[in-house]
């Protein structure tokens, strides 16, 4: 972690090498540079606000496409892989697209830029959330099933209280780079309007025409976002590692 | 009910894993209150056996009646039956993210329906029993396998079954642990608790079980009291068998 953000500052080390970059767009000393700042950063509400809402959906879909994937009968089985298969398939981008021009026309609902961004990002992530809840669930072992059985624990019981607890210990791993994804693929919003981290600098970009700088500082708060994420998966890791071998 | 009522009846039990007949045709009777132990060779069928018995394998023909239950696979029948039929398991198989209380009361309250205190209470009546309530609060790594397997004899008793089942519960351990697990199980087998043992530990046969049954090939190939079976085997294979645990 600490060689990272050593990393950071030879970035900036770059503004040497030409003449080219102007740092004064976004420096914090002059009040313009400063509310250009502000502006940027502004962004990092929605971008946050949505991936976070959307990892949340994304994480009971993902739960309950799982489950079929699990039972012993073919018919559930294959609710979970053709659930999987097309969704895991429809690249995001395009999923947005469908989502917040075509899905209109076909229901009559219309949802705003941040509903349809939600429902874009989880919809996609649950075919993934799916595949890792499955993964998790088969690497329990047989005998805590049948030690749940042998104490008459019913099925959702036994999800509940003994599979799901030690399951989800397994994926946290994979349940943060499935945040850090979601974080990243939330630019994406940005092409139907959302006010986020990537929106914000294209408009700044408009108006000042300096990108390099401005992208950079993009690159920059993405960055420090998901140190953010990384750091928390670890403590959450280590605090519930803390109680099981 | 009378003291010698039969608890469990098998008849003519089969059942298969693909084209392999991992029991063939077994017929066996428990009555209340009797301790039987099972032996014989890897693969004879001796855990598939037990392991029909609360269903955690699906026999394919014959009848399994656990006081007066026929084994279906409603879900009626199967609450019934596992109420009745406790199991302790090779490998322990205990909750490893819950600490050994709530291992003990996950059962109690979520199944029989007892308040968090009775639960509690009934836990640690059984943790006694097996001689560890000190360990109460402790996760079962933090264990050593023989107070690990304890705790799931205690588990297993916390529903009050009436049928123990046990699946060569000292085969995973240290020998220096198998003589903690043995001496709870005798003490249960002295309270009057039917017990179905699948065990390789003879000396535990001879002091506790009052029908002794041996297996090979999904058969059971001889049964009796212990006294006579191990003084004067009747089959070659059983008598092959005692003398290779015996000199080994």
């Amino acid at each position: 972690m600490k060689r990272i953000l050593i990393l950071i500052p030879l970035l900036f080390l770059l503004s040497g090498c030409s003449g080219n970059w102007g740092w004064y767009v976004v420096d914090p000393t002059t009040t313009n540079g400063a509310s250009n700042l502000r502006f940027m950063i502004s962004g990092a509400y929605y971008t946050i606000l949505m991936s976070v809402t959307a990892i949340c959906i994304s994480v009971v879909v993902g739960l309950l496409i799982a489950l079929p994937g699990l039972s012993k009968k073919r018919g559930w089985r294959a609710i979970n892989r053709t659930y999987v298969e097309i969704v895991r398939s429809v690249p995001i981008l395009v999923l947005l697209l469908w989502v917040y021009y075509g899905l209109p026309q076909l229901s009559g609902i219309t949802l705003n830029v941040f509903w349809a961004g939600v429902l874009a990002l989880a919809l996609s992530d649950s075919a993934f959330q799916a595949e890792i809840f499955r993964g998790g669930i088969q690497s329990i072992g047989k005998g805590q099933y049948e030690a749940a059985q042998s104490i008459s624990l019913n099925y959702r019981d036994t999800m509940r209280y003994i599979i799901l607890p030690q399951a989800i210990r397994r994926i946290l791993p994979a349940l943060g780079n499935q945040l850090v994804y979601m974080l990243k693929m939330s630019s994406l919003v940005s092409v139907i309007g959302m006010q986020e981290l990537t929106r914000k600098a294209n408009e700044l970009v408009v108006t000042e025409y300096r990108p390099l700088e401005i992208y950079t500082i993009l690159v920059l708060e993405y960055l420090v976002l998901i140190l953010i994420v990384s750091a928390g998966v670890r403590w959450l890791e280590r605090r519930m590692n803390s109680s099981e071998a | 009910m009378t003291a010698d009522a039969t608890l469990i009846e098998m008849h003519n039990v089969s059942k298969y894993f693909d084209d392999f007949q991992a029991l063939k045709e077994v017929s066996l009777d428990v009555a209340l209150g009797e301790r039987v132990v099972i032996c014989g060779p890897s693969g004879s069928g001796k855990s598939t056996l037990i392991r029909c018995i609360n269903r955690l394998e699906a026999h394919e023909s014959g009848d399994i009646i656990v006081d007066g239950v026929t084994l279906t696979d409603t879900p009626e029948s199967l609450e019934q039956i596992r109420g009745n039929v406790g199991m302790v398991f090779q490998q322990f198989n205990l909750f490893p993210h819950l600490t050994v209380i709530d291992n003990l009361t996950l059962g109690p309250r979520r199944v029989l329906g007892l308040s968090d205190e009775e639960a509690k209470a009934r836990a640690m009546k059984y943790l006694e029993r097996v001689q560890i309530p000190d360990q109460a609060d402790k996760f079962p790594r933090q264990l050593s396998g023989g107070q690990q397997q304890r705790v799931a004899i205690a588990r297993s008793l916390c529903m009050e079954p009436r049928i123990l089942l046990f699946d060569e519960p000292t085969s995973a351990l240290d020998p220096e642990m198998i003589a903690e697990v043995l001496e709870v199980m005798t003490e249960l087998a002295a309270s009057g608790m039917t017990m179905i043992v699948v065990t390789h530990e003879m000396g535990f046969a001879r002091r506790v079980a009052n029908k002794m049954v041996f297996m090979d090939k999904g058969e059971i190939v001889e049964i009796g009291a212990p006294e006579d079976v191990f003084t004067a085997p009747k089959s070659k294979r059983f008598a092959t068998f005692l003398q290779q645990i015996i000199n080994h």
